[in-house]
């Protein structure tokens, strides 16, 4: 197994193609990246949200 | 038979609990085979005859659309248990499913669009099997849409629930559009019957990056179901306890 390209600046460019897979690559790992990322974002809001709804309830309970 | 691990398995707590330790793990191989493929699909693999490198999308293309496919088959399947055992667990996974599949899906036509371009000479074509892959990103958005129609939540994951079900008949259209119409799109490159047309140095990497996306679903799955398990759940004493910081997932 040996690395297909000359230099850095072929494999950038791909002979022409670079562009398609390049754009292709940065679409999909940065919808993966969201993916995992977007639920541990609404699981922290959700334990915030929580949270302060559970320590408004225990004030008013105990004015 | 005893049936106390199926619902065992229909328990919300006993999920969240559960997969807790799993996370780390699918985290590290997902991310691990993702990076491993991708990066050997890029750079390592041989450029094709005819395409030359812009074959290289398919490295990512053509496992983000198995995946795309099984969610769906997940989603269906799911709100089909749901609805028959009146469970609640299903319809979490199944409401869970609809985001990440109409994601992967819009990555599966922007990249066929992409890879299009430079091998067609189109970056659109509505043929058969780009058609019934847009067909399926509607799908996933009529699920998301009937979650959200409804203010009673058990309609809407019923509504959902036929929904999917009624589409799963969309997807052996799109599995063999490719062989019952004439379409731009190449045949299936990877058999399950008889051999793949395929050499070995281009089909290893792929094969890494299948696994890879595989075990990033299920990482993404349980990610996105324990979120609506907590959604759902807030009012129990179990969950109040978690908000309150009494222990990540252990059983008091």
């Amino acid at each position: 197994m040996k690395f297909q390209f000359d230099s850095l600046a072929d494999f950038m460019h791909m002979d022409g193609h670079g562009v398609f897979v390049w754009t292709a690559y940065a679409l999909v790992y940065g919808i993966l990246i969201y993916l995992t990322v977007s639920p541990l974002i609404q699981k922290s809001n959700f334990l915030k949200q929580q949270k302060k709804w559970q320590q408004l309830q225990k004030d008013s309970s105990n004015p | 038979m005893n049936w106390q691990w199926f619902h065992r398995l229909g328990s919300p707590r006993w999920f969240y609990e559960k997969t807790n330790a799993w996370l780390p793990w699918l985290m590290v191989c997902a991310w691990g085979l993702l990076l491993v493929g991708g990066i050997w699909g890029l750079g390592f693999a041989p450029e094709d005859a005819k395409q030359r490198n812009s074959f290289r999308i398919l490295y990512i293309h053509a496992p983000v659309a198995y995946i795309s496919m099984s969610c769906y088959y997940i989603m269906a399947i799911s709100g089909a248990v749901g609805l028959i055992w009146k469970m609640k667990l299903p319809f979490m996974v199944m409401k869970a499913c609809a985001p990440i599949g109409l994601g992967l899906t819009i990555v599966v036509l922007a990249t066929g669009s992409i890879w299009g371009k430079p091998t067609w000479g189109t970056w659109w074509e509505w043929d058969a099997r780009l058609t019934s892959y847009l067909i399926l990103s509607f799908l996933y958005l009529g699920a998301i849409a009937l979650q959200q129609a409804f203010q009673n939540r058990d309609t809407a994951d019923k509504a959902s629930a036929l929904l999917a079900l009624v589409g799963t008949v969309n997807i052996p259209i799109i599995y063999k559009s490719v062989d019952w119409w004439y379409t731009l799109h190449q045949p299936a490159t990877l058999k399950i019957v008889g051999k793949s047309s395929i050499d070995p140095s281009m089909l290893y990497p792929l094969f890494v990056m299948i696994v890879g996306f595989y075990v990033f679903f299920t990482l993404v799955l349980i990610l996105h179901t324990r979120t609506e398990i907590l959604r759902r759940e807030s009012r129990t004493q179990w969950v109040k306890e978690l908000v309150l910081g009494k222990g990540e997932g252990k059983r008091s």
